[in-house]
């Protein structure tokens, strides 16, 4: 058991170096003055200097990465010219918003997807099946913001019920946080959740067909029963790992949730840097979505063997 | 289903200027913010002014959507072709590499997950911040992302096929290992990898509209459909058509590629499962 958390642990440093690598190599691959583009088209000649020295410029590519990497294993994500703050500072606030976004989007997504891919498992061939894989296609192929803007137009403009746009801090109360993110999480989820649903109708129907399945059966326990105490959990490591893998997709979809509803997260700041040009935000973004999926994708790694103990042993 | 819908998407839009008289480019203010299905005077290249039916509505330029729409898809299926085959020829090469010589493998398969591990949309969105965007640099940014899954797919593909005996067969009578992995190994993954292709372009066409859509893709005076939704999207309260009839034919070109896909999955790999961005 330990050496599998100890492998796993280690298997993640390579990853993180190659994203650290490429978000270093970003920049510096660009032609042009790096010193010059951090500091964005209205920077003094003094400022570009400073930079210039604080990134090591005249030092090798490799010890300019060091330096670089050195820093960020500090906190330091340099300093916004554009906004006139350090990035780290951007980034915290602007995280509530992106945090609240995805895990709703993420809590919904797997209550929708996993009962529906179940229940496709169980009418496997069926009309009812065709049906919700027809769904998953369609949910898996239309925009995040077509959806977002057909969404909004018929709840919120025609019929009323929720706030167009924008975004309020749970602190400004419960119900006016919870009335703005309604319609971008369910937006988005329906961008995620074919994904998970087809996963686990997959694992499931495979499970099905076990013996052990059809030993429950046979012993008169319900369906439900089987399902829940003998299908699922054998079914569970693929479902788990397309929910870590989804991510990747959540992550990216939120950039363009938040562009539709304007909510003020890290996915709107990411498009306010890029048409910025504000390199040391952009940096700063890209390291900490790839990290964050580096890490969740790590913890479900570490979950398979509490879901299926076979996988101590290998 | 879906390969019917694409060629007709496709005939339309290559057949744009035959289709419809109106420019996509044309400015003309007595035309503003028109309703769809509306008639209205519109001027042609060569002066004259003729009755047109505007079938879609114009947008606040006076231009007519419908065309904008046709001439818009012409980038789309554009960039998505493309990006399929610059990821799988370069997904394929150093997938074939990886999957067969060891060394190899390990560095470039660690550099591959580390690749994978930011999120497509956001590499794709700076590496077009980085180099202005064209229809070139947008074709690279969204390819880039895809290239990891190719590879991974490939090398896979590779490590299975490496083991039947024709390949051992093939060695055994000294085949170089050049000729054994174009002559051999390659026409073996090509089912599987026209498959993912297919995914690839969905996901292309889905991104560069996406990209358009953020205004950091192909420059806003070009008419594609990420674009059109972009620019539809401030008046978005008053004339939502602006806005809905390019994500309708996006999302039905998304879902017809996506289509197309799973039905050469089921005849050319079952086994195959599908993968993507948003």
């Amino acid at each position: 058991m330990l050496r599998y958390l100890l492998q796993r642990l280690l298997a993640t440093i390579p990853v993180l170096l190659v994203v650290a690598v490429s978000v270093f190599l970003l920049l510096r691959l660009t032609p042009g003055d790096p010193a010059a583009i951090i500091a964005g088209d209205n920077a003094s000649d003094e400022q570009i200097e400073r930079i210039r020295d604080g990134l090591g410029l005249e030092k090798p590519l490799a010890a300019q990465f060091v330096l670089w990497a050195g820093k960020v294993l500090r906190g330091d994500l340099g300093e916004s010219f554009f906004f006139k703050k350090t990035v780290a500072q951007l980034i915290g606030q602007r995280l509530q918003p992106t945090v609240a976004l995805s895990l709703c989007t993420l809590f919904l997504s797997v209550l929708v997807a996993v009962p529906l891919g179940v229940l496709a498992a169980l009418r496997h061939g069926s009309w009812l099946d065709r049906l919700l894989m027809g769904f998953a296609t369609l949910g898996f192929s239309i925009p995040v913001f077509v959806l977002g803007y057909l969404l909004m137009w018929l709840v919120s403009l025609k019929l009323g019920w929720l706030p167009v746009q924008g975004y309020r801090r749970l602190q400004e109360g419960f119900w006016p946080f919870v009335r703005h993110l309604v319609l971008p999480c369910v937006t988005l989820s329906v961008v995620y959740s074919p994904l998970i649903a087809r996963v686990t109708r997959a694992s499931v129907s495979e499970a099905l067909t076990e013996d052990y399945v059809r030993t429950a059966r046979a012993k008169g326990l319900p369906a439900w029963r089987v399902v829940l105490r003998h299908a699922l959990p054998n079914a569970a490591v693929p479902i788990v790992t397309i929910i870590g893998v989804g991510l990747g997709l959540l992550l990216g979809g939120v950039v363009v949730t938040e562009s539709v509803f304007s909510i003020p997260g890290l996915g709107r700041l990411t498009v306010e840097a890029v048409l910025a040009r504000d390199f040391p935000t952009i940096q700063g973004l890209i390291l900490l979505s790839s990290v964050t999926y580096v890490l969740l994708n790590l913890m479900v790694d570490l979950s398979y063997p509490l879901l299926d103990p076979r996988i101590r042993f290998k | 289903m879906g390969a019917t819908t694409l060629v007709l998407l496709a005939l339309a839009s290559w057949c744009a200027p035959w289709l419809t008289s109106a420019d996509p480019t044309l400015l003309d203010p007595a035309n503003r913010d028109l309703l769809p299905g509306t008639m209205g005077l519109l001027t042609l290249s060569s002066g004259e002014t003729v009755p047109h039916l505007f079938r879609l509505g114009t947008d606040s330029y006076g231009r007519d959507i419908f065309s904008r729409i046709l001439y818009g898809g012409r980038v789309s299926l554009v960039v998505g072709v493309a990006v399929a085959m610059l990821s799988l020829g370069a997904g394929l090469a150093l997938g074939l590499f990886a999957g067969y010589l060891r060394g190899v493998d390990l560095v470039l398969m660690r550099v591959m997950d580390g690749l994978m591990a930011i999120p497509g949309i956001l590499l794709a969105v700076s590496l077009v911040a980085l180099w202005r965007a064209s229809i070139w640099t947008v074709i690279i940014a969204l390819t880039i992302p895809e290239v990891p899954r190719v590879v991974r797919l490939v090398r896979s593909l590779v490590l299975s096929i490496r083991e039947e005996p024709y390949v051992e067969a093939a060695v055994a009578v000294g085949t170089s290992t050049v000729n054994l992995l174009v002559r051999h190994v390659l026409p073996n993954t090509l089912a599987p990898l026209i498959v993912q292709g297919s995914y690839v372009c969905a996901a292309a066409i889905l991104g560069e509209a996406i990209l358009g859509f953020l205004g950091v893709g192909i420059p806003p005076e070009v008419a594609t459909w990420g674009n059109l939704m972009a620019e539809g999207r401030v008046q978005f309260n008053q004339y939502p058509h602006a806005v809905f009839f390019p994500g309708i034919f996006l999302t039905v070109a998304v879902l017809a590629v996506n289509l197309l896909g799973d039905g050469l999955r089921d005849t050319l790999d079952p086994r195959f499962s599908r993968r993507g961005w948003q």
